[in-house]
């Protein structure tokens, strides 16, 4: 049995129904990493959102969303809240906002711990110290004790992502999580990302925008457009074959090291201008 | 500049909690007991301020009028903020018809003019500190359940209430953990604003003989003692005229420098 299937999932928007997704399907086993990825917009945020039963009052959404098969639409914010943290839990793209500014971060991540555990203060503590440095944290007692806004970005985004692995959940949701920070730090989130989901066995969904980030990170890609999926493949299948002309703009546009100096960067509309509904 | 409102706020507040705290072990004469031989004497020696219509010395009465004053506000801000918190809270989380009647019920009281709300208590249960501290409470209710509403709104729709919805937390896990602490600052502010409000509501109510009646002494009955003599002894109704002020600003300015004071985002990294 598949850990996450979505099968005819599809979304719209307020009274005026606008579809932001619209029959998307895909499945993801035990300990697998799925890419999805698309331009701003094209709707990859409410697919995640949609899984984590997180999208806002005006959405319609239908089709079906099971995990470890227990169906998802539908269910109550109690049932849901059971899951969230515990067995799917999210990474949202910016750092600067995603943690509250009132909250020590080490109490915001054994908040995480206590609210599906159960741990008492004094093991959580460890339990969370330990998972900060797990995550690449130089100096993990410090950064528990801080408050967000005394922490740089790559080193909330790391608390972020504590809090998202704490308890070992078997499907982490990442949105754009490196998006926001600099080269350097997103190689360095990216690389932590990568060993913890190893060491775990989680498996990942992962977004982004940028097919170079994807590929440090999953084998399998979904390309999404325009809240439809237009391809599926391999890692290496999307790079050397890209059968969609969206695709093969994504990955023109990802191989800048293949054009030749004085030549105009190729943008993703030389190979796909539209078919927009 | 704010720090130095926040300053001037603490000092001002603090005299008049100095004040209050004095008057509760020793005030230099009786403020209650007339003194028929003593009556309207100016300012000096031994008699600081001098003394009232009835003889008794007037910054005795000051000192047991800024405890009066305290216990009003701190009352009235109490009813007012422990109802229209967690009203405003349950509007702006819940929203909907639950957040349309709230505000439309707030709407009302906050147009019913609090002096007639303070009459009516007066003429059933008879003026006193208790009717005064309740017509300002609940008149009060309205500007706290504002403040919150519109404080949760705003946390609800940040994205770290998303993203701890997202880790398990439950509705009621979001007021008490995140949308509390985050709206503290702008309760706290109103509170002190409120505090301001009640205490110059109470001395117009004493002041109106709606409040507290004589011989407990309040800023705002002694300004009414005062208004008959105030050709003779005009000094006698600046003095809690001024009382009043001084607490009035120094709870506004506490109010303000408090603002930038408890948003820990604008604290400096230590
Ligand atoms: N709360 C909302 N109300 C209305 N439309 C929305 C809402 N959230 C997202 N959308 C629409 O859904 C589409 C997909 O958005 P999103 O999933 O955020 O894209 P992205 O791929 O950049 O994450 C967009 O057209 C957006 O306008
Ligand atoms: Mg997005």
């Amino acid at each position: 049995m598949s850990l996450l299937e979505v099968s005819d999932l599809g979304i719209e928007f307020g009274r005026r129904r606008v579809r932001a997704l619209d029959g998307v399907s895909f499945t993801i086993e035990p300990g697998q990493r799925l890419g999805l990825i698309g331009e701003s917009g094209s709707g990859k945020t409410v697919t995640a959102l949609a899984i984590m039963g997180l999208l806002p009052p005006n959405a319609v959404v239908s089709g079906s969303v099971r995990l470890g098969g227990d169906e998802l639409l539908g269910l109550n914010e109690t049932e849901l809240a059971k899951r969230r943290g515990n067995l799917v839990s999210m990474v949202f793209q910016e750092p600067m906002t995603a943690l509250d500014p009132t909250m020590r971060v080490g109490r915001q991540v054994a908040e995480v711990l206590r609210l599906h555990a159960g741990t008492e203060s004094g093991p959580a503590r460890e339990r969370v110290v330990a998972m900060l440095a797990e995550v690449g944290l130089d100096d993990p007692e410090r950064v528990a004790d801080s408050f967000p806004h005394q922490l740089s970005g790559g080193q909330r985004q790391r608390a972020i992502l504590a809090m998202a692995l704490i308890n070992s959940p078997d499907l982490v949701i990442c949105d754009e999580p490196t998006t926001a920070l600099d080269v350097t730090v997103q190689a360095m989130v990216l690389q932590k990302l990568d060993e913890a989901l190893t060491s775990s066995g989680a498996a990942c969904l992962f977004i982004t925008h940028d097919l170079a980030v994807v590929s440090q990170v999953c084998d399998q890609v979904m390309v999404m457009l325009d809240g439809r999926i237009v391809e599926t493949g391999s890692v290496e299948k999307l790079f050397t074959n890209p059968e969609h002309p969206y695709t093969r703009g994504l990955v023109a546009t990802a191989r800048l090291d293949q054009v030749a100096p004085g030549q105009r960067l190729p943008v993703v509309e030389d190979f796909y201008s539209g078919g927009r509904r | 500049m704010k720090r130095a409102q926040l300053v001037t706020g603490l000092i001002l507040v603090g005299a008049v909690i100095v004040a209050a705290l004095i008057s509760l072990v020793w005030t230099p004469y009786d403020p209650i007991q007339v003194v028929p031989g003593q009556r309207l004497l100016g300012p000096g020696w031994p008699h600081l301020l001098g003394t009232d219509g009835f003889g008794i010395d007037i910054f005795s009465r000051l000192l047991v009028g800024a405890r009066t004053t305290l216990i009003v506000g701190i009352i009235s801000v109490g009813i007012a903020a422990v109802i229209g918190v967690p009203l405003g809270m349950l509007a702006g989380q819940v929203g909907g018809w639950l957040d349309q009647l709230v505000m439309r019920v707030s709407d009302v009281v906050y147009a019913f003019p609090a002096l007639l709300l303070a009459i009516l208590l007066a003429s059933v249960f008879g003026a006193s500190t208790l009717t005064a501290m309740v017509a300002i409470g609940v008149a009060s209710i309205p500007a706290f359940a504002r403040v919150a509403r519109a404080g949760t709104l705003q946390v609800v729709a940040s994205d770290f209430v998303l993203a701890a919805r997202g880790a398990g937390t439950s509705r009621w896990g979001i007021a008490v953990r995140h949308v509390g602490p985050n709206i503290a600052p702008v309760v706290g502010v109103q509170a002190s604003v409120g505090f301001a409000t009640a205490i110059l509501a109470e001395a117009a109510l004493s002041y109106l003989g709606l409040g507290t009646p004589r011989p407990t002494p309040t800023w705002g009955n002694m300004l009414r003692d005062a208004q008959q003599y105030l050709f003779v002894a005009p000094l006698q109704a600046v003095w809690p005229g001024l009382a009043i002020a001084v607490a009035v600003l120094g709870f506004n300015l506490l109010g303000d420098g408090l603002r930038d004071y408890l948003d820990p985002r604008l604290r400096e990294v230590p």
